[in-house]
């Protein structure tokens, strides 16, 4: 891209000559904010969406965002197919560097569609036109008389047409169409928008020829492994290499501090004793041989049940006030017929992607190159030109295929260890984490209790709600001693409850942080979509109504709240995707004997999603039947690229609910791997139902996260309406249930 | 040491550790990155691969244990394979991606020897391959699919 043309950044698309032949068009997305991590910001027109037309009629979309099972590469490159009216088999994707100029490409938040959406399709659409104008010129007709159809433009008159590559030269020398002239295609007339198409990388995702981080290669490089502290934040007092000098393979072993990054930005690394081999399995095996004496630092008395005890107990007391009181809930408590209370927690969980955390990294004195699979390759680059002291525009992140992020690759502490290695040994290096390594030094989703207090009014209605939240803020892992959960969190579901309840409190109390924490999945939306469900579930039982009526109930009469983002919560919808998923369920039917059904419900990512889940249970070992969910996530852009999403967030869920928890003894987290921080299996999966409505005039919401925080409070709810046992308290494992 | 690896029908002469684990030798020395690390403890099955053609987790065998035996991994082809693969992209199978040469592999092997097998022996092979992303729906889809396609061609 070095032959960028003089930008005026008042134009939306820009043209950029290319050498080789063919064009280049560039958009700049508005930004969508970056959250709580700033990275360099720099005026200027800095487009962050391009495609390339060829003269062999080959269409490239530069996929700006990183792709880790998501699908966007598909998404965003079928959106421009459409406008262009491309034909499919010329399309293909090539995967951005990490580089501002093209935009955020920040990973997560379930909004690159949402971002995303309307400037591909008007860059598909100005591409177009640009093509239309070059063949009217060649047929001296008007525009309006030639259409584009099948990557050809055919003149109306004549039914003459002229294949796209044939008119890529002289497009070029077209005047870009000024944005308000650019029209895009009414709903009814898509081809690809809100239909399905296939993963563009299927070929080489069933032949073993995608290229993941882990299989990145580069001539001479070195492999490594780490041996980190146990308890977090821990260093190395001493250590005696013992045998692992004496693995084969293994050539250096050296201590590396902790970086530790600046507040309010970046993830710095652990540090820790390195262990450089010729392959990564005497890496491994030398790192095992270590003799090392760890420094174990303040959290060394950190004990999770310990954590879970005095969460509890804090939020039976009154807790700092969050903005948002409606009405007076002590009122309500005094004047009800009936209250509840109770308490819920969700532990500590890791994201496990199945590709462990690693990148591969060449430091080059001057300049910096890395591969490797992270979510967020800008903050990756503003880190490693802050640590290492490179100017940002000398370093390169190539971003391979990530295999599975979750929100694990977000973080790019692994990247900062092996750019480290790299200059320490002078030679490019691909550092590996052993899986017990990704369980035991992530940055964990937090642990959680809540506490919640509810009135019933002679009329069976809700009439007062009193929540009160604590759980270690993901700001503690930028800004030391943030020990309540930031508003933002708290927006994931707590502050933005949708039921129209007359009195409202909501309440934070104080959770340190003893491990790092993060964000998985749906982040603080597993919380809140639990403490919430979960409740409504048991005011419903203590009203002596169904569920399903007490949530409509809830929701109140149709309404829609504007907040701050073009996106306003609209609770029709909410209802709609409720009575939906109730109807697909057959829910209120009898069922067999010891089966059960639960329903949850929740806003998400500006998505609309309601599930139920049918369990059985016999002897008190719970079995997942069926899940049905649906999701109103407005425009649907790849529909069975979002039902795989659905069906995954609904094993994501299970997993949490059946068997997530990683706990400390001593500072240091006891699981290990998979057999003792278990996954859904093939054996355990249910038969699985998802409907997505049919919203195609509303603006595309989030897909890749909504799925999941409703799956374990309807798994919950379903148990109780089988056998009347209330669970409160995540796993099911640990209830000796699974 | 030297030892000769058969990996696909391709010789490779290797130098490696006796005791390193199957794959790393396949992924590190031989070179061949389709075949998956995921735990190393055989928990995953992201290793999976054929030795003589048997379902073998390379995180936990031996490299020697595969000397003159011959190795199947994603990179090879074979008949089963072939419909499994045609039937993974018709149900738009994958998602990261990451894991699927374990599933393919344990998919063949489990065509292999059960032609048509039933859902319940679906489940009993292919409960020892995990999938983060949550794809068994499609999984268990696909592999009926690759039964028909199968029959279909016969």
């Amino acid at each position: 891209m070095s032959s960028i043309q003089k930008i005026d950044r008042r134009d939306f698309v820009k043209l950029f000559g290319l050498a080789s032949g063919g064009i280049i068009l560039g958009c700049s997305v508005a930004s969508d904010s970056k959250g709580f991590i700033p990275i360099e910001s720099k005026k200027g027109f800095h487009p962050n969406l391009f495609v390339h037309l060829e003269e062999n009629g080959n269409v490239t979309l530069i996929a700006s965002r990183s792709e880790m099972g998501q699908g966007i590469r598909t998404s965003l490159a079928s959106a421009i197919a459409d406008e262009l009216e491309a034909d499919w088999q010329y399309v293909s994707v090539v995967q951005a560097i990490g580089h501002e100029k093209y935009g955020n490409q920040n990973t997560d938040g379930s909004r690159s569609v949402r971002t995303r959406l309307e400037p591909m399709r008007k860059m598909g659409a100005t591409a177009k036109i640009m093509l239309i104008t070059a063949a009217a010129k060649k047929w001296n007709v008007a525009e309006v008389a030639c259409k584009a159809e099948n990557h050809f433009v055919i003149n109306k008159n004549t039914n003459e047409q002229i294949f796209f590559g044939d008119l890529v030269a002289d497009a070029a020398k077209v005047a870009i169409p000024k944005e308000e002239t650019v029209q895009l295609k009414k709903v009814e007339d898509f081809k690809f928008i809100g239909k399905t198409l296939k993963s563009v990388d299927l070929k080489d995702f069933t032949h073993g020829t995608a290229t993941y981080g882990i299989d990145v290669r580069i001539p001479n490089m070195k492999f490594a492994a780490i041996a980190r502290s146990p308890v977090t934040f821990g260093s190395v007092k001493s250590f005696t290499k013992n045998n692992a000098e004496k693995v084969a393979g293994v050539e250096a072993i050296f201590e590396m501090p902790r970086l530790i990054p600046p507040t309010g930005k970046f993830f710095g690394m652990l540090g820790g004793v390195a262990v450089i081999a010729n392959n990564t399995w005497a890496a491994f095996q030398g790192k095992l041989d270590l003799d090392i004496e760890w420094e174990k630092g303040a959290n060394e008395n950190f004990d999770s049940e310990e954590f879970k005890k005095i969460l509890t107990k804090r939020v039976q007391k009154t807790g700092k006030l969050v903005p948002g009181v409606r009405g007076n809930v002590n009122t309500a408590f005094d004047t009800a017929a009936k209250t509840i209370e109770a308490t819920y927690h969700v532990p500590f969980l890791a994201h496990a992607p199945m590709e462990v955390p690693n990148a591969t990294a060449w430091f080059q004195g001057d300049k910096i190159e890395v591969w490797a699979p992270v979510q967020d390759p800008q903050t990756a680059r503003s880190e490693l030109a802050h640590f290492f002291e490179v100017p940002i525009e000398n370093i390169t992140i190539n971003v391979p295929f990530l295999g599975g992020g979750f929100g694990r690759k977000s973080k790019s502490d692994f990247v900062v260890e092996a750019v480290a290695i790299s200059k320490k040994i002078k030679a490019p290096v691909q550092v590996v984490w052993t899986r017990e390594d990704d369980i035991q030094h992530s940055f964990y989703h937090a642990t959680s209790a809540q506490y919640l207090k509810g009135s019933i009014d002679k009329e069976g209605n809700l009439s007062g709600w009193l929540q009160r939240v604590g759980f270690p803020s993901i700001v503690s892992s930028f800004k030391p001693l943030s020990d309540y959960a930031s508003g933002f969190e708290l927006n994931q579901g707590f502050t933005n409850n949708p039921y129209a309840i007359k009195n409202f409190r909501l309440e934070s109390v104080k959770a340190e942080a003893n491990l790092r924490i993060g964000w998985m999945r749906s982040v603080v939306h597993i919380h809140s979509a639990f403490g919430i469900n979960s409740f409504v579930d048991e005011l419903a039982f203590a009203a002596q109504k169904d569920p399903l009526q007490f949530h409509l109930d809830l929701l109140g009469e149709d309404r829609i709240i504007e907040g701050k983002s073009k996106f306003p919560f609209n609770s029709k919808r909410f209802k709609n995707v409720l009575t939906t998923t109730a109807k697909m369920a057959n829910w209120g039917e009898k069922l067999p004997e010891g089966h059960g059904l639960g329903i949850a419900i929740h806003y998400s990512f500006y998505s609309y999603v309601a599930t139920v889940v049918e369990v059985s249970v016999i002897e008190r070992k719970v079995k997942i039947e069926n899940i049905w969910t649906t999701i109103d996530c407005g425009l649907a852009l790849n529909k069975d690229n979002i039902t795989n999403q659905l069906e995954g967030a609904a094993i994501f869920g299970m997993s949490l609910a059946l068997f997530g928890k990683i706990s400390t003894k001593e500072g240091a987290i006891e699981q290990n791997n998979f057999f003792d921080y278990e996954m859904t299996r093939m054996k355990d999966a249910p038969k699985i139902h998802i409907h997505i409505v049919d919203a195609m005039h509303e603006p595309p919401t989030g897909v890749g996260e909504p799925g999941v925080p409703v799956i374990a409070p309807a798994i919950c709810n379903a148990i109780f309406n089988a056998t009347g046992e209330r669970v409160r308290s995540l796993p099911l494992m640990d209830l000796g249930m699974v | 040491m030297d030892i000769n690896l058969s990996i696909n029908g391709n010789s490779h002469a290797v130098q490696v550790q006796e005791d390193m684990p199957l794959l790393w030798a396949i992924r590190d020395i031989v070179g061949l990155t389709g075949t998956k690390f995921g735990c190393g403890v055989s928990q995953c099955g992201a290793c999976s691969v054929l030795v003589d053609g048997r379902l073998t987790k390379s995180c936990s065998v031996s490299v020697l244990d595969a000397v003159e035996k011959e190795i199947f991994t994603i990179e090879g082809n074979s008949e089963n394979l072939e419909f499994l693969r045609q039937a993974w992209t018709d149900g738009n199978v994958p998602q990261c991606g990451y894991c699927q040469s374990g599933q393919l592999i344990a998919a063949t092997s489990l065509l292999d020897s059960i032609e048509k097998p039933t859902d319940k022996d679906i489940d009993n092979a292919m409960s020892a391959n995990i999938c983060r992303c949550g794809t068994y729906t499609r999984i268990k889809k696909a592999i009926h699919t690759a039964v028909q396609l199968k029959n279909q061609t016969l």
